[in-house]
Parts: structure tokens; sequence; C-alpha cells
């Protein structure tokens, strides 16, 4: 189970990110993270895996304190938990199934990492990975090469091989066109589904919400704003969360 | 919609206009600036006559066929009647008119059948056989010439003299000349000159320019315990391992007393040391080990790490002695032997240096770890206190070492001053620092790294290699060997810092990613930097290559080998003939390294 408590996020200048936000995950859930741009979600999710430091309050996974780990506790609790991002941020240089290996740091040698030696395990459950998101023919390939939803299937393949027990998606599919959108939504569902991953996953269209998440939450100007049943989120709600001006697209 | 310019504002434009005027007017006082030399007659001619060698560069010349044509001359004129020469008309032969006179007087030499156009000298041969050049002719179309010549003032002599026209022919193909082989061979030692310099200027460069780049280093940043563990360890582990290397150079001594033991030694240290490796390394770990196993591993690679550095003590000893005898044995290919056996030297000459950075690296690791465990498990107050114990003593060992710095610059030979004094203001910044920072606060270690690291750059950078180069002719004696070492000093410096700059502009969402994977720093790097960087490191390194050409065209200049040397000594001499060659060479090699350098950079970036 995940734990948020009172957790603050002020950047440098003042700025307040994320103000007092509490809420709770539980093993298995699919949890959409809802909100305008700047609303902090990216904040939110960087501040689980402690991407961005905290200012005060508390990530609790699976009873571990996250944000009292020291660097090597923090390291081993980072390759439990996967990440996707709106940019996919693969290495477009290198080969796709050395993007996919580097799920594996947290677990491999560090020594012989360094010089690009992997067990044969993981290659092979890196092309197993691979051939779940149906590009492992794509594997030898520089991942530069591939298309954006490729890309980010890569991305999704480079988070899966970590055994992840927690998996948080950045906007995933946010530069991606809507039928693209659902494909990797669906490897989403399908990981949550089948290997019981807790996803959470910061969307903009309300359709995937109601499509994908079991529950969402909302965040305005870092406020949390709403907890509940995707289907719970009306009009009033809505305006809520976007603001008086704001108009139900699709 | 535009204001118009205020009067003010004009006002100001006009004074920075005059302020630019004199500016450049005094820059004319300072530089000597002078217009009137730029038409003087006398500079004009020599202008022309020096652009005009410039023209004809001694690339070829032919192999010369001397034709002596000869003529009795009498001087002074004899009392008796002038015996009559009949010259040989069927070759090239000369007239003189008169054939005698008085010295110091003018007569005229007649040639005819030379080839046309021909040059050559008008010499006179007294009895002595010694020549003396009197005049130079130049047929005409016809081969024939008249030229009026000045006879010495010569003691007078009874019998006949000789008037000898040395008529010049070239024979056979044109060839390169001897100043052409002497540029051939100098630009081949520039260009690999540069090269060398170019290659382990990169090869240093690489790691440090990681440690000078900002993004990586902001993050790293560690507790005060940690920090003064590690600049207590890193002297301690650099000790260690000088000891250590000495330890296994008097095992080595033992070794290569016997032959056969040494080959052995050769063959089993390295295998034994990588099984050793094997073991205490494992590929991968889920579960953390236990202390016992912990502890073996760690002494696994301990003697792993002697093993090694035995069999490169060994290797460097035996690359050593094959080199130089392979070199006398391999004929044209001697070079390789020479190779090997300096490779070995190297290695000898590495293998301390390396062990003894290694050590403090692991020592500093080592303890920083253990740093990092106090600063993690105990209460505030015992962190206060053995943070300022340790600070204080990390502060008094780093400003002895520096007071042995100034001892052995300055020759001191007052351990009051140079040892005393710098401990205790140690102890007491130490102190300091470790007093205003909270318990758990954390120190920016890699900021401060970064800060050190780019001043040393800048500083390195600054300096030109022509100075550079002129410290190592005192160390390593005039040659290519001293412009390669002020080179690739140089190159260190300038290629970290750019390499630098493109590691501060990389994309910082895959560095991101690859964090979030719980990659740790080392492996962040090499998955999520270094791919980014390859292409401007190439490009990089191939203009700094281009740059290292042009460089040691003229580190020649100050004693740094190369075809500089050449260029140098032949304008000293004003041979300008052959100061064009090597112009030349130096235009040819540098225009062609950038046609490479740009096709390179095309193919592979």
């Amino acid at each position: 189970m995940l734990e948020i408590k009172n957790l603050t996020k002020i950047y440098e200048g003042d700025v307040l990110a994320l103000d007092n936000v509490s809420f709770n995950v539980q093993p298995g859930e699919f949890l959409a993270v809802i909100g305008l741009s700047g609303s902090g979600k990216s904040t939110l999710l960087r501040c689980i895996n402690r991407l961005v430091e905290p200012t005060a309050g508390q990530v609790i996974l699976d009873g571990v304190d996250v944000t009292g780990a020291n660097q090597s506790e923090l390291r081993l609790i980072r390759r439990k938990i996967g990440m996707v991002f709106q940019h996919f941020n693969l290495v477009s240089r290198s080969q796709v199934i050395t993007n996919v290996l580097s799920g594996r740091l947290g677990y491999v040698n560090p020594a012989l990492s360094l010089i690009n030696r992997f067990p044969e395990d993981d290659i092979e459950a890196a092309l197993k990975q691979l051939d779940r998101v149906g590009i492992a023919n794509q594997a030898y390939k520089r991942a530069d090469e591939l298309s954006g939803g490729q890309q980010q299937r890569v991305g999704i393949a480079r988070a899966m091989i970590q055994n992840p027990e927690m998996i948080l998606a950045d906007e995933p599919v946010a530069s991606l066109d809507p039928v693209l959108a659902h494909s990797i939504m669906q490897y989403l569902e399908q990981i949550n589904n089948e290997d019981g991953v807790m996803v959470l996953c910061s969307l903009h269209f309300l359709d995937l919400v109601h499509r994908y998440a079991d529950r969402a939450i909302a965040l305005n100007e870092g406020k949390l704003m709403f907890d509940g049943k995707p289907e719970a989120i009306d009009d009033e709600r809505f305006k809520e969360i976007y603001g008086k001006e704001a108009e139900r697209v699709g | 919609m535009n204001k118009r310019p205020s009067l003010l504002r004009s006002f100001i434009f006009w004074i920075f206009v005059l302020i630019g005027l004199i500016t450049i007017a005094y820059g004319f006082q300072v530089t000597k600036v002078n217009f009137i030399e730029t038409r003087s007659e006398q500079r004009l001619t020599q202008l022309t006559r020096i652009i005009r060698a410039l023209a004809h560069p001694d690339i070829l010349e032919y192999d010369k066929e001397e034709v002596f044509v000869e003529a009795p001359v009498y001087l002074p004129c004899p009392e008796a009647e002038v015996p009559i020469h009949e010259p040989d008309t069927s070759g090239p032969y000369i007239i003189l008119d008169p054939n005698c006179e008085d010295a110091g007087e003018f007569i005229v030499v007649e040639g005819f059948n030379f080839l046309p156009n021909v040059q050559g000298p008008i010499n006179f041969i007294p009895p002595s056989g010694a020549s003396l050049n009197i005049g130079n002719f130049t047929a005409d179309s016809n081969g024939e010439f008249e030229q009026r010549v000045q006879l010495p003032k010569r003691q007078p002599v009874e019998e006949a003299q000789t008037m000898r026209v040395i008529s010049r022919k070239n024979v056979g193909l044109p060839h390169f000349s001897s100043v052409a082989h002497a540029t051939w061979e100098k630009i081949i030692e520039t260009v690999f000159l540069a090269l060398l310099a170019t290659i382990f200027g990169t090869l240093m460069a690489i790691p440090l320019s990681f440690l000078a780049a900002r993004n990586l280093m902001s993050e790293v940043k560690s507790p005060v315990s940690s920090v003064a563990l590690m600049l207590i360890g890193w002297p301690i582990g650099i000790f260690l391992g000088l000891y250590l290397t000495q330890l296994v150079g008097q095992v080595r001594d033992i070794l290569i007393s016997n032959m056969v033991w040494e080959i052995a030694g050769l063959i089993i240290s390295p295998i034994l040391g990588w099984l050793l490796l094997r073991w205490a390394v494992p590929a991968e770990e889920t579960n953390e080990a236990g202390l016992p196993i912990r502890i073996g591993r760690i002494v696994a690679i301990l003697v792993a790490v002697a093993l090694i550095i035995l069999s490169l003590l060994i290797l460097g000893k035996l690359m050593y002695i094959t080199g130089a005898w392979l070199e006398e044995k391999l004929g044209a290919f001697s070079f390789l032997g020479y190779f090997v056996s300096q490779a070995g030297e190297v290695l000898r000459m590495v293998t301390p240096v390396f062990t003894a950075l290694a050590g403090g690296a692991v020592s500093g690791g080592i303890l920083s770890k253990f740093g990092l465990i106090i600063a993690d498990r105990y209460s505030k107050s015992t962190i206060r206190v053995t943070n300022a114990i340790l600070a204080a003593i990390a502060g008094a060992i780093i400003f002895a070492l520096i007071g042995a710095g100034i001892d052995w610059l300055y020759q001191l030979n007052d351990p009051i001053k140079t040892l005393f004094i710098p401990a205790v203001v140690g102890v007491i910044v130490g102190l300091l620092i470790s007093l205003r920072l909270g318990p758990k606060e954390l120190v920016p270690i890699g900021i401060a790294i970064y800060l050190i690291m780019r001043t040393i750059l800048n500083a390195a950078r600054s300096i030109e290699p022509l100075i550079y180069v002129i410290v190592f002719v005192v160390w390593v004696g005039i040659g290519p060997f001293a412009g390669a070492l002020a080179l690739a000093l140089h190159t260190i410096a300038a290629l970290a810092k750019l390499y630098s700059e493109q590691v501060e502009s990389i994309l910082p969402g895959p560095l991101e990613a690859v964090t979030a994977t719980g990659a740790n720093r080392l492996q962040t790097i090499v998955y999520a930097v270094v791919p980014q960087i390859i292409p401007p490191y190439i490009s990089f390194t191939m203009y700094r290559w281009d740059i290292n050409v042009r460089m040691s065209t003229i580190i020649g200049f100050a004693g740094g080998g190369g075809i500089g040397f050449l260029l140098q000594q032949n304008i000293r001499l004003l041979d300008y003939r052959a100061a064009a060659v090597q112009m030349l060479a130096i235009a040819f090699v540098v225009a062609s390294m950038d046609y490479t350098s740009a096709w390179i950079r095309e193919k592979f970036v």
C-alpha cells in the first residue's frame, strides 16, 4: 500500500507546488491523477520516488518510509517503482534493448553494467517484455528510429523489467494521437490487471480516466480537490477542479 | 510608435563614437603604425624579392651536368708575343678580347656554340688552381654571349692563367630536393605529434569533463561526517596504494630473478586475480550478503588487486625487455619493438600512480560510506560531536598536505610554519564548518569539486602550449616529445572544458528516467549521459586535432620539434625558397586535416 501523508513541495522562489496532500493507494489499484497543467501532478509523481525532494510530509510504500531513506536505501526502493514519462525519456542514440535493460541497473552488478554486460536472464527478460508490447522485432534498432507510440512501449517495457510493485506514469499519452493513446493505456491496464501492479497515472482527458481508472484524485494549484470514483466527477466537481471557465471536451 | 531619439541620447552616442576614435588613435601610437615605411622603395624591393622567393619553393631540382670551357689569359701581357689560342669550335668555346691585360682592367668574354639560354659562372683560375668567380653569363637564344668582366688584382705571373666558363645543364628527370625530403620527414613528425597529443589529451579529458559539469555535480551532496571521512580516507588510501605497489614490487623482484617463475607469475597471477574477482563480484544480487561473506569478499578483492598489480609490473618489465630485443630484430618494423618497450616503461610508471589513485578512491569510498552510516543511525547530538571531530581531523590533514606542498616549493624547512600552524588552522576551519552546518545538513561537495575543477581547467587552458613546451623541453629535452606533452596538456584542459559544456547541455529526460530505475550515479552517467555526448565529443576531438596540427607546426619555434623547427631555421638563414616549401607543407596538411575532419564528422556524427 502507498500512503501519502501531508506531502508539501515548495520550489525555490517560494513556488508552492504541492500543498499538504494526503491520500492512500491500495495494491492493484489504478489511480488517475487529474488537474490542469501546472497543478502539481508531475511534482506529486516525482515526489513519490524522490526524483523531486519533498519539502515536508511522508511517502510510505509497503511500510517503508521513502522520504526518510538514505541514498542506497532509496535506490533499492526506486528499483521497485517503474516510471513512464510523457516524452518517453529514452536514450535516443542507444539500442532499444539497451534502453529496456537500463531498467535492470538497480539489480545488476554495478561494475559489470558499466561495460554493458548484462546477465543472460535479463536479456531474455528484456526481449520478453518487448514481445509483450509487440515490438520484439525492433529490439536492435536505435531508439530514435522508432515512432512515438513504439517509443512509449519501450518506455513501458523499461518500467516493467524492473519487476515493479508500482508504476508512475506521468502523462504517458499526452504526446500521442488518440488511437495510440488507447493502445498505450491498454498496456498499462493489462499490467495492472494481469500483474497486479499498482498504477498511478496522470491524465488530461476525462474519457481516458473514466475508461481506465479505478479511482481518481484531482489537484488544483497543489491542493487535493477530489478523491473518489471517476463517475463521481459531475459538472460541479469538474468546475471545481478545472476552474469556472472550463468546458468539457471529449 | 517609435519616439524620436532625445538630444541626450544622440549626445551620448557621439561621446561613444569619440571615445572609440581616441582608443583607435592611441592604439596607432602604441603599435607603432607606420604607413610611410610601407611605401619605402627599399622595403618594397625586399618585399618583392621575398614574395618571389616564396613563390619558388625549393621542391624539385635536376641533376646538373657541368661543362668546363676554358681559354688562356695573360695577366699582365707578356713581353713576348701572345701565343694565339685556337679554340675547338666543334663544341662550345670562348674568345677573350683581349686575351691579356693588366690586373684590375676589364676584358670581354665572348662565348659561342653554347646551349640556348644557358646560364653559368665565369671563373678565373690562377696557377694555384683556386677558382675565383668574377662574373656570370647568360647565353642568348643562339647560344652566344658577350660579357665584360674585371680581371682580379693579382701579383703578375709570367705563364698563362685560365679563364673558365661553366655551362650547367639539367639532366634526367626532376626529383625532390633535399629540402623537400627534410620537410617531408618533419611534416610526418608534426602530424604524429598532433595525433598523439590529441589521443592522450582526449583520454584524460573525458573523465575530467564529468567532474567539471554542473548538472552532474550539483546533486552530489553528502553529510559532514561522510565528506570528512572521505577527505581523511583519500590520503591514507593513496599511501596504502603506494605501499602495496612497493610490496608487490619486491615480490616481482624475486620472481623475475628466474625466467620460469616470471612467466608463471605472468600467466597465473592474472587468472587467479580474475577468478577471485568473479567470486567477489557476483553478476546479480537480489539479497544483501551477510557480514562474513562481505569481509571475505573484501579480502578477495584486495588479494586480486595485488595479483593484478603483480602481473602488470611483470608485464611492464617483460615488455621492456622483449621490446628492446624486437627492436634489434625487426628491421624496418623496429618502431613496433620500440613502442612495446616504451609501453612497458609507461606501464611501470603508471602502475604505482594508478594503484595510489585506486587506493585513495577505495579507502575514501569506504570511509565515506561509514560517514553515511554515522549520519543515518545516530542521534543528533552524537552526530554533532563526531562531525566536529572528523571535520577537525580532515581539516588538519588537508592543510598539513598543503603545507607540505608549500614546503617543497619554497624549501622553508621549518616544521612549525609548514606543519603545525597549517594543522591548527585546518582544525579551526574544520570545526567552524561542522558547527556552522546543522547535524543533518548536507555539504554540496559536488559543487565544490566542480568549482575547483573549473578553476584548474581555466588556469591550465589560459597558458599557451608554446609556453608549456619551454618547461617540457627542460624536462625531456628539445624535440617532438616535449611538443607532444605540451600539446597534450593544453588539449586536456581545453577539451575537458568543451566536453563539460556538452554534458551540461544534454537532455535531462533520459537522466531522470535512468535515475528512476534505481541506478547509481556512475551507471546513470554511462547509460544516460555517455550516449548523448558521443557525437559532440567526436566532433570536438576532431576539431581539437585540427587545432593541434596547426599548433604543432609552430611548436618547433620553442623547441618542441615538428616542422616549425625547420621553418624557423630557414627564416633565420633568409632561405625563403626553403621556408616556402615548409609553408606549403603546413598549408597542405592543415587544409587536408580540415577536409578529413569535416568528412569524419559527417560520417560518424
